[in-house]
């Protein structure tokens, strides 16, 4: 066994409650913060990481025997504090190494590499294994491993490459399952979509031994922007113009996210006012339009000049903006 | 053990053609093909055809079938509240993106 230096976790302070709560307040706790930072539900950056602290806090809160191995310890530890176990601790809190843990997050696809090296070391091995599907059920195989990937819509116009560094899940030949940084290099295919999925076969999690690895699939994200953005195969993209362009017509270059194309604004425009240019969505065998959403701005009346004209439009055109609300 | 390893990959664009197997459905959430009987029986994901005793699902139920099956294990809800909840956060999501977009349109002032 090799020395390694691992922190004290304070449980009770990731759950947010009491050394001496009660079983009920621990679940009513759990629950509440897994809504909050299921990675499923939570817009929260660091929700995965939050949401697997909780769940090895709960795993050890929740276990009447686990809770109070871990409340033998001591109060007086900090988090993060560097963090030895007791001699002895294995034999008299009876967490052998191996004993088998059928805990919390199997059969969910979460593996060994949840849990802390803290709770590894206090509530022993066996658990490393508990991931992917009940043993025997299928030949083993790595765990296929699922992950967002981050792209602009304008790579999806022209197709990107793009590097990626991951964690990803490795078995040792005896089952031991740990993370290893991986670069993957990946080709995004032009014309994908937001939600789609690429499939990178065998990239997932190695299984032990001769097993067949996982795959690793990256669902693919569009970045927010502020002037494009798709649904599905059609693109919006939002086109400023001027008052002027709106009411009197013209002809507008539009930039799009890859190249750009001369348009015509009929006269008498409103704002969000949309036009369609027909294949000019996302590339592809039938590729999606592009709707190009008219929206007025206004010069801002900073000078003379400025003020001069709007005096002159207020004072010259009879126009009620309002004049299709009721007044009480 | 930390390492750095190069690769070019070239993946597999997943589309609404692509369909996998029940056991390959299973596989990727990790759970057991009584759950996926049950999901299909609740509505959450439909086979798209049957050959001989392999069911096919279409590409899209494995994301589907994997946050079902998470949120049930993880926050103790039952499989039509899981469901429930996916479906909204499927319409979440789609709102978030034309809300982004419309608040653009909507707010802007030239600088």
């Amino acid at each position: 066994m090799y020395i390694y230096t691992m922190k004290y976790k304070d449980y009770y302070e990731i759950m947010g409650v009491p050394r001496e709560a009660s079983q009920v307040e621990i679940k009513k706790a759990y629950r509440k913060k897994a809504r909050k930072y299921h990675p499923d539900v939570s817009k929260d950056k660091n929700a995965e990481e939050r949401f697997k602290e909780l769940g090895e806090a709960y795993a050890v809160l929740k276990d009447p025997e686990k809770r109070k191995a871990y409340d033998q310890l001591g109060a007086n530890w900090q988090a993060g504090q560097d963090f030895r176990p007791p001699p002895g601790w294995q034999e008299s809190a009876g967490f052998g190494r191996g004993g088998g843990f059928d805990g919390f997050g199997a059969g969910s696809g979460r593996g060994a590499e949840d849990f802390s090296d803290f709770f590894e070391e206090l509530f022993g091995g066996g658990f490393s294994r508990a991931g992917g599907p009940r043993p025997g059920a299928y030949p083993p195989q790595g765990q296929d491993v699922h992950a967002r990937i981050s792209i602009d819509i304008r790579d999806s116009y022209t197709g990107a490459t793009r590097s990626l560094q991951m964690q990803l899940p490795e078995a040792t030949p005896d089952g031991r399952v740990f993370n290893r940084q991986r670069v993957l290099n990946v080709t995004i295919p032009k014309g994908i979509r937001q939600g789609q999925q690429i499939r990178l076969k065998g990239q997932g999690g190695q299984a032990p031994g001769s097993g067949q690895s996982g795959d690793l699939y990256l669902e693919v994200e569009f970045r927010a922007d502020d002037h494009f953005h798709a649904e599905g195969k059609d693109v919006y993209l939002n086109l400023p113009v001027a008052p002027w362009e709106a009411a009197l017509g013209g002809k507008v270059t539009v930039p799009l996210p890859s190249g750009h194309v001369d348009m015509n604004i009929p006269a008498n425009s409103a704002s969000g006012r949309k036009l369609r240019l027909k294949g000019k969505g996302l590339p592809g065998k039938s590729p999606g339009d592009l709707y190009v959403v008219l929206n007025v701005v206004f010069p801002p009346a900073h000078d003379k000049t400025a003020r001069q004209i709007y005096q002159e439009m207020r004072d010259k055109m009879s126009f009620d903006p309002r004049a299709g609300m009721r007044r009480s | 053990m930390t390492e750095n390893r190069k690769f070019m990959i070239e993946g597999q664009l997943v589309d609404e053609r692509t369909e996998v197997t029940i056991v390959q459905l299973c596989r990727s959430c990790a759970i057991e093909s009584e759950l996926v009987d049950r999901l299909v029986a609740e509505g959450i994901i439909e086979p798209s055809r049957r050959e001989g005793d392999i069911l096919y699902f279409p590409q899209h139920s494995v994301k589907r079938t994997r946050i079902v099956a998470r949120l049930r294990s993880d926050l103790g809800i039952n499989l039509a509240g899981a469901a429930l909840a996916v479906e909204l956060l499927e319409r979440i999501e789609r709102l978030e993106s034309r809300l982004h977009f419309a608040e653009v349109v909507g707010g802007q002032v030239s600088k």
